[in-house]
């Protein structure tokens, strides 16, 4: 359970970006995470929730996409996707397979109020 | 946006495309640290499992063997207590512990704090292990050369398949406890194979920490990985 810590390093690369955009308020906050990046989702979104509270985050809405895990066959060579951590091949069943996506920890996008610029 | 009621007015909607990972701190922290460890010309090494694998134990037998040829220091995570730090002084190297209280793994930041208080002129070798936990070490990358993951026999060779993002990044996994491989149903090869998929390269040693099967391997891994380190 090392989401708190993965939250706290969240909210500092947030408070950065809009601190450069000048924004007082972000309202959505986009991340996509991949099924080997060792962390819940909902979990994710508790202790956002909990560190939220009097940032410029305070109303944002936390946005989980998920990614899937990618899969390099090595019986019938396909690449697939897949949405479970089954190291399976889908397409022939094989189990000769390598992972090579899935770790994806990212933040995608910020949407944030900005002042006018002048006109 | 307006002060006063809390309206848009004034204000227009951004959206900026960040694309960071949200572990950038730490990786650029794990550089620093790897760059240190560079400019002392330390081979650094973390040591991840779960609770009770072995990792201490296998430790004290490695300095004893290692300390005519190498210089070893050792960094300790554990949530609570200096006991593992104690059993390894008493072997005579430098031991730094990192209580971590209730945070569950070490991160780049812990170990950089670790390093600057660290005495490092003098080492080869320094092993970080890394808070007993088979789930969240693995995400924070240290800025160590090596990961070796250690899975016990009494554990169950289901762990890999079960916990797979602690193998995704290991260079070494360590077959423990292979004394009491008789008293266990472990499938050593199935682990392999589970383990394999998620790190095609991983290499294997078995080992016992108290009958000293694999010990040899084990150290000769470890002068294999300062020779490379050295050029």
């Amino acid at each position: 359970m090392h989401e708190f810590s993965i939250v706290q390093s969240l909210m500092n690369t947030i408070e950065e970006h809009a601190a450069r955009q000048d924004a007082q308020t972000v309202t959505r906050v986009v991340l996509r995470v991949g099924p080997l990046a060792g962390v819940v989702p909902h979990l994710l979104k508790t202790a956002f929730d909990t560190f939220k509270d009097r940032t410029v985050a305070e109303i944002a809405e936390l946005v989980i996409e998920m990614s899937p895990l990618e899969l390099n066959c090595r019986d019938c060579l396909q690449t697939s996707a897949t949405d479970t951590v089954r190291f399976k091949c889908p397409e022939c069943g094989s189990l000769n397979v390598e992972a090579c996506e899935g770790d994806a920890l990212m933040l995608e996008r910020l949407e944030m109020e900005v002042p006018d610029g002048p006109a | 946006m307006c002060q006063d009621c809390g309206c848009s007015a004034g204000s227009g909607r951004k959206i900026v495309e960040v694309q960071e990972s949200v572990l950038a701190s730490n990786t650029s922290k794990a550089r620093a640290n790897r760059e240190i460890l560079k400019q002392h010309g330390i081979l650094g090494m973390n040591l991840m499992s779960s609770p009770g694998s072995g990792k201490t134990l296998l430790l004290e037998k490695t300095i004893a063997r290692l300390r005519d040829r190498l210089s070893v220091g050792v960094i300790e995570g554990d949530l609570e207590t200096e006991r593992d730090a104690e059993r390894i002084r008493s072997t005579g190297v430098p031991v730094y512990q990192i209580v971590t209280g209730q945070t569950c793994h070490l991160d780049a930041f812990m170990l950089h704090d670790a390093l600057h208080r660290f005495p490092l002129d003098t080492l080869d070798l320094l092993f970080v292990e890394n808070v007993g936990n088979l789930v969240c070490p693995a995400t924070y990358e240290l800025g160590t050369h090596l990961n070796v993951v250690l899975l016990s026999t009494t554990e169950g060779d289901d762990k890999p398949a079960k916990y797979p993002v602690a193998f995704k990044n290991a260079d070494l996994m360590i077959l423990s406890k292979m004394d009491l491989l008789p008293q266990t149903d472990f499938d050593a090869a199935r682990a392999i194979r589970d383990a394999r998929i998620i790190r095609p390269s991983l290499e294997v040693i078995r080992l016992s920490a108290r009958s000293d099967e694999g010990l040899s391997e084990w150290l000769d891994y470890i002068d294999g990985a300062v020779q490379r380190l050295r050029g």
